[in-house]
């Protein structure tokens, strides 16, 4: 198993490299975390948002020379555009509909998704390399990739934002109200379809973010999607259905699982220990790490 | 016997039954090779669906990682029959074995720790996933490379080892088909398909009228993954090539159930319904697109994801429902307006 | 007459809140009793330590002589108690027979029978016109006959409940009042009810237990019990009485 002939370097700069990366995994989580924890839906689409955020990027790149972090937030924009006017338009009918039936209309949309992009972009790997993508800093034994320091640096900024939304903005506080209690929600007057549109979109534009770094970390094709939904549920469970920290925390735990299993056993089988980590959260602490229980 | 069997059903189904089952046994005559294999599809995505439907639709437990299921069981037949020369008739008592085990874990660990739901879904996930990845790793069934069973020339049929024609296989799939729908019919008037379905619209409900939830529930998910686990077998031994990254992924899992829940979930005749529209559609898409020049890799899934976004909004309890009570096959009278769900219905007080 | 039913010292919390505290009653075999109390009082709490669906923090609950808490809520369905619920829970994808067969099971070997048992049930209660509509189209006393009749199906020792009356429009209630009665009187079945509605208490019980915060303030016979100051001064508060 693990190579003897392996410096305790290596181990560092993996599990920094990892770290890195599941900020941005996190990111990615964090939407989703907001959407189930809000609106209650389960978005089966949220990896095939953040592949259309990515390939935007790409277009950007390809087209105009900009870089990814520079495009955050039109790109961010863009994904929010598209979840309002996906929840208000197509999934609102379907809040108090039986699961089966949302994953239905969700794994629809992902599918037509998928396959446009299909169209649009063909099927060939697709990357975006930046002036600085083989730039990487130096500390001591520890060499960071810049693109991973950037990207992860990115995500905390907009998770920060997103925090400080919701802790201080009424439409944060709003949001938080009719996740809390429908009902009373309702009943105090806040208008409860426009809330659920706002959050969709708030999820999409971290999803959308989280595609504008991840594009500068791996090389994207259409079917990344559906890999990348999975991921974000995984990372919501295990860090906590609820907790925005703990879609982070859920984001960095599942990049570090990831990184060094890889490196501790093979490449490939290095999401069988995200599944691993899933399955026992599942069934020993199913609120997550810091997630509340519900009632 | 003949009550068991045929109770509850409405003559005039009977009658449509009697002449679609004919229909189907008799069309291998008049049909060509190509139709055969589309129809051989139509039926193994009935079936599994079928089985499928035992959990989701009398259990009431959202399953996406069933490819499992069909996983196992492909492996354990097909390697018993690689490696040793077992047939398929006896290596499909390992097939079951293993994916009933599979299932009760999956069962147990569910229910013991009270996961449901979203969150019972993500866990067949897992369990999916792990599998496919841990397949990719064993070399004994061929692992990412795959794993190859040799073929033979179609001019002879050996129905022990299921070495044949298409048209072999269309009527092994038809009469497990069949079998399935006999089984779940009379399951559903026995005590256990009560149970099930009263466990689905109310847990605490049923829970106060003595049903012991988990062990029902168990019953639901033993089952369902053993039947499922036969259609694997099939698998195996019609494609004659098993890869973990096609048999245990999640587009497996997605394709089996979307017959289901766009024929109806719960329903008998649902799963095979929605078997049969969504080849049809499948099918007819691509000759479409092929009679109008129309080549793009991707278009033809765009349609089939708009025709589903359409079922799922404007059919929401599935097409056979309607259907059936158009063709005057619902024998109960009176509908209400609540729909099953999550919700329970409330009264007052 | 023996005690069917016996709460002894039994005490349940919930995050802190203490929702019933040392309480303790019996229910003698084959009578009525009637449990009252305001709102909050801890009165379906106590149904639910019955009926298994919460653990007792402290005390026993006995079935029979047979100690019952702790159980699961299937199994003391089994042992003899049905129990309605006070937000009904009718299987609304099933015909109003189809949902008493599912009580009936409970009683009988196999299906043919409990298909008559529960068309027998069905007729007690009233719902023989209504048997194969399907739950979800009954008005809500017919799903309360239903919840009623499905409980009974299961072929209980004794009856629990809660709040059946509720809702009822008085000749409803009159009906219902003269089906347990006829109940009790023809097959001895015990019956243990909350009630709001005090016509069909003082019409039914021979006994009524008060329940205030979570405690017992009173117990005896329904004239006795309403004429009580404790128990007024409940309802009423202080000033009334």
């Amino acid at each position: 198993m693990a190579d003897p002939h392996v410096p305790a370097a290596i181990y560092l700069n993996v599990a920094v490299s990892g770290l890195l990366t599941g900020l941005v995994y996190g990111l990615m989580a964090l939407g989703l975390s907001v959407i189930f924890g809000v609106v209650r839906v389960v978005n089966f689409a949220h990896g095939e948002m953040m592949t259309i955020a990515m390939y935007i990027a790409i277009a950007l790149f390809a087209a105009f020379k900009l870089d990814p972090l520079v495009m955050l937030v039109p790109i961010a924009a863009v994904l929010f555009a598209l979840g309002y006017v996906m929840q208000r338009g197509l999934i609102n009918p379907f809040i108090n509909r039986p699961e089966h039936s949302q994953f239905m209309l969700l794994v629809a949309i992902a599918l037509i998704m998928v396959n446009v992009l299909l169209i649009i972009f063909g099927p060939d790997a697709q990357s975006v390399q930046t002036r600085y993508a083989f730039d990487s800093f130096q500390l001591g034994a520890l060499i960071v990739d810049a693109t991973k320091l950037y990207a992860a640096i990115a995500a905390l900024a907009v998770a920060a934002a997103l925090f400080a939304f919701f802790r201080f903005t009424l439409a944060g506080k709003a949001i938080r109200a009719c996740a809390d209690n429908y009902m009373g929600a309702l009943v105090v007057g806040l208008n409860v379809k426009q809330l659920y549109a706002l959050t969709f979109g708030l999820g999409a534009a971290c999803v959308g973010a989280a595609g504008a770094m991840m594009v500068l970390l791996v090389d994207v094709t259409p079917p990344l999607g559906p890999a990348y939904t999975l991921l974000a549920f995984v990372i919501v469970i295990t860090g906590g259905l609820g907790s925005m920290p703990g879609a982070l925390l859920g984001g960095v735990l599942i990049g570090l699982t990831e990184a060094l299993g890889g490196l501790l056993f093979t490449p490939s089988a290095k999401s069988m220990f995200a599944f691993g980590l899933l399955v026992l959260v599942l069934l020993f602490r199913p609120q997550g790490i810091l997630g509340k229980r519900q009632s | 016997m003949r009550e068991i069997l045929l109770g509850g059903v409405p003559r005039r189904g009977l009658v449509l039954l009697s002449i679609l089952l004919a229909l189907l046994v008799a069309l291998p005559i008049v049909v060509n090779d190509y139709l055969i294999t589309v129809l051989i599809l139509i039926l193994y995505f009935a079936y599994v669906g079928q089985a499928w439907n035992l959990m989701m639709g009398f259990a009431g437990q959202l399953s996406l990682g069933h490819a499992l299921y069909v996983g196992l069981g492909a492996y354990a037949a097909a390697a018993l029959y690689v490696h040793y020369g077992v047939s398929p008739w006896i290596g499909l008592g390992a097939s079951i074995a293993i994916s009933a085990a599979a299932g009760a874990i999956i069962g147990f660990l569910a229910f013991r720790f009270g996961v449901s739901g979203v969150y019972f879904a993500i866990l067949t996930i897992a369990f999916a996933e792990f599998a496919r990845i841990g397949f990719d790793h064993w070399s004994w069934v061929g692992g990412s490379a795959g794993f190859f069973l040799p073929v033979a020339n179609y001019t002879r049929s050996d129905l022990w080892n299921l070495r044949g024609s298409p048209t072999m296989f269309y009527y092994l799939m038809l009469a497990m088909t069949v079998a399935a729908f006999v089984l779940c019919h009379l399951l559903l008037r026995a005590r256990v398909g009560y149970y099930w379905l009263a466990i689905r619209e109310s847990p605490e409900a049923a829970q106060a009228l003595g049903i012991n939830i988990f062990r029902y529930k168990m019953y639901a998910v033993v089952l369902s993954a053993a039947m499922t686990s036969l259609g694997g077998v099939v698998f195996a031994f019609y494609y004659n090539n098993l890869f973990p990254e096609q048999v245990f992924h999640i587009s497996r899992s997605i394709e089996l159930i979307l017959g289901p829940i766009i024929g109806g979930i719960g329903t008998l005749f649902g799963p095979i319904v929605g078997a049969f529209v969504l080849t049809a559609l499948a099918e007819s898409l691509g000759e479409i697109m092929h009679a109008f020049g129309i080549d793009i890799p991707g278009i033809k899934q765009v349609f089939y994801g708009v025709c589903l976004l359409v079922v799922v909004m404007f059919l929401p309890d599935g097409i056979w429902p309607p259907l059936s009570k158009a063709l005057g096959l619902d024998g109960k009278r009176i509908q209400g307006g609540d729909k099953p769900g999550k919700s329970d219905t409330g009264g007052g007080g | 007459m023996a005690a069917l039913l016996e709460l002894s010292s039994v005490s349940k919390s919930f995050a802190g809140l203490k929702a019933v505290q040392d309480v303790s009653f019996s229910v003698p075999e084959g009578s009525i009793v009637a449990l009252i109390g305001p709102n909050g009082a801890g009165k379906t709490t106590c149904f639910n330590l019955v009926a298994g669906v919460y653990r007792p923090d402290a005390g026993e609950v006995k079935l029979g002589g047979a100690r019952i808490d702790g159980w699961r809520s299937d199994q003391i369905c089994r042992a003899g108690v049905g129990r309605t619920f006070q937000l009904v829970k009718p299987f609304a994808g099933l015909t109003v027979m189809e949902n008493v067969i599912v009580g009936a099971l409970n009683a009988t070997a196999g299906v043919r029978e409990a298909r008559q048992k529960a068309g027998e049930v069905i007729e007690q209660l009233g719902l023989g016109p209504k048997l194969d509509h399907m739950a979800s189209s009954l008005t809500l006393p017919e799903r309360k006959r239903l919840e009623v009749a499905r409980a009974l199906a299961t072929g209980p020792k004794i009856l629990l409940l809660d709040e059946v009356m509720a809702g009822l429009r008085p000749t409803e209630m009159d009906h219902m009042v003269a089906v347990l009665r006829e109940l009790n009187a023809r097959l001895g079945l015990t019956i243990l009810l909350i009630e709001h509605v005090m016509r069909a208490v003082m019409a039914l019980s021979a006994q009524v237990i008060v329940l205030h915060h979570g405690e017992v303030i009173a117990s005896g016979p329904p004239a006795q019990v309403t004429r009580d100051p404790a128990v007024l001064e409940c309802y009423l508060g202080e000033e009334a009485v």
